[in-house]
């Protein structure tokens, strides 16, 4: 038990200092010196009843694909989730320590803190990890939840100085995130209902996949693909496999039709190319 | 040069002992009982906001009775206990007995060796898989740690109490049943305690991962019924 004035209150992370826990920022750059697993791109889209988060499944180190199912979105508590990009260990730690500073506080306080106070909080552990950032280990998470008191759904972004923008629509982080919000940008209406918002979110990751060789498509041959949940005001629900799988499918058949094969679209294996001798 | 005056051991602890019941006494009590479905944790507390019984972990929850800062303050180290073991280790090695143990020590050391001994009695509940995995843990203002079957109670008027939840026990009972024996024996054969005079709450035998959750004033008055 700690004495009134160094109690580390309703802070999980505090607690871990005064105990010696927190795990150590390197001493100096792993940039070309290790290869550090990286996760990729993940995605929020606010809709109708709240938000719609969803991620990749692919890690790379280099230009290796250390994992092909890796998680990058988890509920952060009933009514939020976050997602990850960046340096996978340290983000995989930073969600693990997010999750568990919410219930601490809860369980402390007796009451959940607000939605702007968690987005706060995870700034907060995002600027604490700027030493490692700096030596090559960023994190760059997503964060959403349903704003119980606004009766909304809510989204922010952050950089890698603990930096939070609130975002009003959608938000996109990590390599393929570029492509996947160009996508979102263009398919984004006011009041999307779930299922139109599932579609522009795997959609998005889908074209991502597409450009950037670090974001991972869905994996027919092995049966994996990324991870869509919603948060709404029942709280944070992860799209179970066969849902997703289906929507995919919907997706590709849709892109397949766009790309019909047709004879002498693609200049190598047309039988008229340019070496043809006439 | 004055001399301390002697003071026999036995009486120094009697004197402490006497002091924590004392102080134990002028609280209302609280009863932790087993029913199919998980553990029911129900006390006389006419506050809606200053809790008697509350959330460590996922399986595991917190009582007390006596002095409010205490117990809080027992609370608290054990939610700081849980989670620090849950983080280094895993959440599946966070259980009943060694934090039982942990606040054991605690209150032994305090009533040892502090001028004051805590006024409080605490229990720590675990809801297991099944029934026999089930745990209540009641430890008292000295340290003392006693392992309980079906109920335990906290408080003053433990031994009255205990003696009517007896007479009154089934194994069979439902959350209703429980509840309504618990209540029935808390408020004794003279009065009647009403939904809005109690705090409620229960470890729920579930798939999900937290299984504390708190009956509210509607709830405690359908349940009562």
């Amino acid at each position: 038990m700690f004495s009134p004035h160094d109690d580390p209150g309703p802070s999980f992370a505090e607690l871990l200092r005064r105990v010696g826990l927190e795990p150590p920022a390197p001493a100096s750059s792993l940039d070309g010196v290790l290869a550090v697993t990286h996760a990729t791109t993940v995605v929020a889209i606010r809709y109708a009843d709240g938000v719609v988060m969803a991620g990749d499944r692919r890690a790379t180190s280099g230009n290796l694909i250390s994992h092909r199912a890796m998680e990058k979105v988890f509920a952060a508590d009933r009514h939020s989730g976050v997602a990850i990009a960046g340096a996978a260990g340290p983000a995989m730690d930073m969600v693990k320590l997010f999750q568990l500073q919410l219930e601490h506080y809860e369980k402390v306080e007796a009451s959940a803190l607000s939605l702007d106070g968690k987005a706060n909080q995870l700034s907060t552990m995002v600027r604490n990890h700027l030493p490692a950032a700096m030596q090559g280990l960023a994190v760059v998470p997503l964060f959403a939840g349903y704003d119980q008191a606004r009766h909304t759904g809510r989204l922010f972004q952050y950089d890698v100085t603990g930096g939070r923008y609130e975002e009003s629509n959608f938000a996109s982080t990590g390599s393929g995130s570029l492509h996947a919000s160009t996508v979102i940008k263009l398919g984004f209406r006011e009041s999307l209902n779930r299922i139109e918002t599932v579609d522009l979110a795997i959609n998005a990751l889908f074209t991502a996949a597409d450009d950037d060789s670090a974001t991972g498509g869905p994996d027919l041959v092995r049966g994996i693909y990324p991870t869509v949940a919603t948060i709404t005001e029942d709280g944070f629900e992860r799209l179970g496999e066969v849902e997703i799988a289906e929507r995919f499918g919907a997706l590709v058949e849709v892109l397949a039709a766009r790309e019909a094969p047709s004879r002498g679209r693609l200049p190598e294996t047309s039988d008229d190319s340019g070496d043809d001798p006439r | 040069m004055s001399m301390p005056f002697y003071v026999a051991p036995e009486q120094v602890m009697k004197d402490r002992a006497d002091y924590a019941r004392k102080g134990i006494a002028r609280g209302r009590s609280l009863i932790a009982a087993v029913y199919d479905q998980g553990i029911v944790i129900c006390a006389e507390n006419p506050s809606s906001t200053l809790r008697k019984v509350s959330e460590i972990y996922d399986r595991i929850a917190f009582a007390g009775v006596g002095k409010y800062n205490e117990f809080d303050q027992l609370r608290i180290a054990g939610v700081r206990a849980a989670d620090l073991k849950g983080y280094a280790y895993s959440r599946e090695d966070v259980d009943a007995r060694s934090l039982a143990n942990q606040y054991a020590s605690i209150l032994g050391q305090i009533f040892t060796h502090e001028m004051k001994p805590m006024e409080v009695e605490i229990l720590v509940a675990e809801v297991g898989q099944t029934r026999a995995d089930d745990r209540l843990f009641h430890i008292l203002y000295d340290g003392t740690v006693m392992d309980e079957d079906d109920f335990t109670v906290l408080g003053g008027e433990a031994e009255a109490i205990n003696t009517r939840l007896r007479e009154a026990w089934s194994d069979e009972f439902d959350l209703t049943g429980a509840l309504r024996a618990s209540v029935t024996a808390l408020a004794g054969p003279d009065r009647t305690l009403g939904a809005a005079e109690l705090e409620a709450a229960v470890l729920e035998r579930t798939d999900a991962r937290r299984a504390f959750r708190r009956l509210e004033l509607d709830q405690r008055a359908e349940l009562l019924g």
